[in-house]
């Protein structure tokens, strides 16, 4: 594995503010390099605006947020960091090669990376597994098979951040066993850093390390072992209420 | 910006047009259709003709381009594909020269196709070249191009972008000369007709249609067209937004 010691993300005091929300609370955490992080916690706790954060789309955010030692949003990010939103975005009107050779071809422009390119969106779609369905127009694909798209996207020209939305969430057991394969795939082949949103508790165990999130705020920051034996808890779901109930009372003393 | 990365997302956009054939016979075929009627309507006056005529040869791209437009640059916000974009390394003149290059091509075909069948099929009367027709419209479409990338930006669903249509346009078609002289009109309508770029459209169709050579005027109008639609798509440029709430 390649720098695994490294840091990918680092925060420090990140806040962003949503119209008069505060969204994210002066958060500090980081990412390590070439690992899987887990950012887990309740719909509507934050998760999408961190990530979005992360990728240098989402504005009013202050504090301190370095993404492989640049700002967050600096140019010279967007080739280095893959990001998948929530909802597929993906040409509806396109075939999933289509959309591929488009995307490739604004990472990696010009008659020179022809088949680099090529190259790239073939891997990106044996990856996801859509070999059978390359020639389909997105717009005719089961809701998971676009979504599986919109991840290929994110895949081309070998990013060393990947920043993904809930990527399995609708999606049957054996293709969101497929997908955690993939991304331990991608950890460990491609040493690429992974941080992974889900509000889904079970996927936490296949992460190394978690970001546990509630109401703007990070619960815990650790990895899933660490964490059940420290919350004396037999699963991560189990940890993460012990953690909730325990900030509940420290606020309910402080009052 | 890059031209390899503005060729790409033309190419991607006429991609787009080429799985929707209706729309393409749509975008082409309606304003022959709209010539043929309008020559049958004006069956007793052909000077009528001739100069209604050759001004919505100027009036139509601008409209199917504006339609095209706004709904497509809708569409690649609301799919969240714009976003993707500018998280990936594409400048905002690379999409918007992109969209202009690929709707510019459909423009041609369709200005081609109607003014050869105003000029060889329906007798319309052109005292200058048809290529200064040709000019014209394919401007007239990078306006509608401009116009429908800009409004797209305060449409929040496909029903309210095509509900600009009526508020940005029919003003200026009727303000435009079409229907009456503009030095003909109430003194306050003829100063906004002055400043609406389809007036100047309008004008130097109407040009081409009396004079046999390039005029001075002539010049003005389209240097007035150009400048409105290139100042318009760069008011687009800056809806498109890398960081949004």
């Amino acid at each position: 594995m390649m720098n695994s010691s490294g840091v990918a993300v680092l925060a420090r005091g990140l806040t962003v503010v949503r119209g008069e929300r505060t969204v994210l609370r002066g958060l500090d955490f980081t990412v390590l390099s070439g690992r899987i992080t887990g950012l887990l916690g309740p719909s509507g706790c934050g998760k999408s605006t961190l990530m979005r954060a992360v990728v240098g789309t989402q504005a009013k955010v202050t504090g301190t947020l370095e993404i492989l030692g640049r700002p967050a949003g600096a140019a010279e990010l967007r080739s280095r960091i893959g990001y998948v939103t929530q909802a597929p975005s993906v040409y509806d009107d396109l075939t999933v090669r289509q959309n591929l050779e488009y995307f490739a071809s604004v990472l990696l422009p010009g008659r020179g990376s022809r088949d680099a390119r090529r190259a790239y969106v073939t891997r990106a779609i044996e990856d996801v597994d859509l070999a059978s369905h390359a020639d389909s127009l997105a717009g005719r694909l089961s809701g998971g098979q676009r979504s599986r798209v919109s991840l290929a996207v994110a895949l081309l020209g070998t990013p060393e951040v990947l920043v993904l939305d809930e990527p399995t969430v609708g999606l049957d057991p054996v293709l969101r066993r497929d997908l955690w394969d993939l991304f331990h795939r991608l950890a460990d082949e491609r040493g690429a850093t992974i941080l992974v949103s889900s509000h889904v508790m079970d996927e936490a165990e296949r992460c190394h390390r978690l970001l546990l999130m509630r109401d703007g705020r990070i619960l815990a920051e650790d990895e899933p072992d660490d964490l059940r034996i420290r919350t004396r808890s037999e699963t991560v779901e189990q940890a993460f209420l012990h953690l909730v109930d325990q900030a509940d009372a420290l606020q309910e003393d402080a009052r | 910006m890059s031209t390899a990365r503005t060729l790409a997302t033309a190419a991607r956009v006429l991609r787009q047009l080429g799985h929707d054939p209706r729309s393409i016979a749509l975008m082409i075929l309606v304003p022959c259709v709209m010539l043929f009627l309008l020559r049958f309507v004006f069956d007793g006056s052909p000077q009528t003709f001739d100069s209604i005529g050759a001004s919505l040869l100027g009036i139509f791209p601008l409209i199917t381009m504006f339609l095209v437009t706004s709904i497509a640059t809708l569409r690649e916000r609301a799919s969240g594909t714009l976003e993707r974009l500018l998280a990936m390394p594409l400048g905002k003149a690379d999409l918007i020269a992109g969209y202009a290059l690929a709707f510019g091509l459909v423009a041609v075909v369709q200005s081609l196709l109607a003014t050869s069948l105003a000029l060889w099929g329906l007798g319309l009367d052109i005292t200058g070249s048809a290529w200064l027709l040709l000019l014209v419209a394919l401007l007239d479409a990078l306006l509608g191009t401009a116009l429908g990338l800009f409004v797209s930006a305060f449409a929040a669903s496909e029903f309210q972008a095509v509900q600009f249509m009526p508020a940005v346009i029919f003003p200026q078609l009727l303000l435009c000369g079409l229907f009456t002289p503009r030095e003909t009109m109430q003194p306050a309508l003829e100063a906004i007709s002055d400043v609406l770029p389809m007036s100047y459209a309008v004008d130097a169709m109407n040009e081409v249609l009396r004079h046999p050579d390039v005029t001075g005027d002539f010049v003005r109008d389209i240097l007035v067209v150009a400048a409105c639609a290139l100042f318009v798509l760069a008011l687009g440029a800056a809806t498109l937004r890398r960081r949004t709430a």
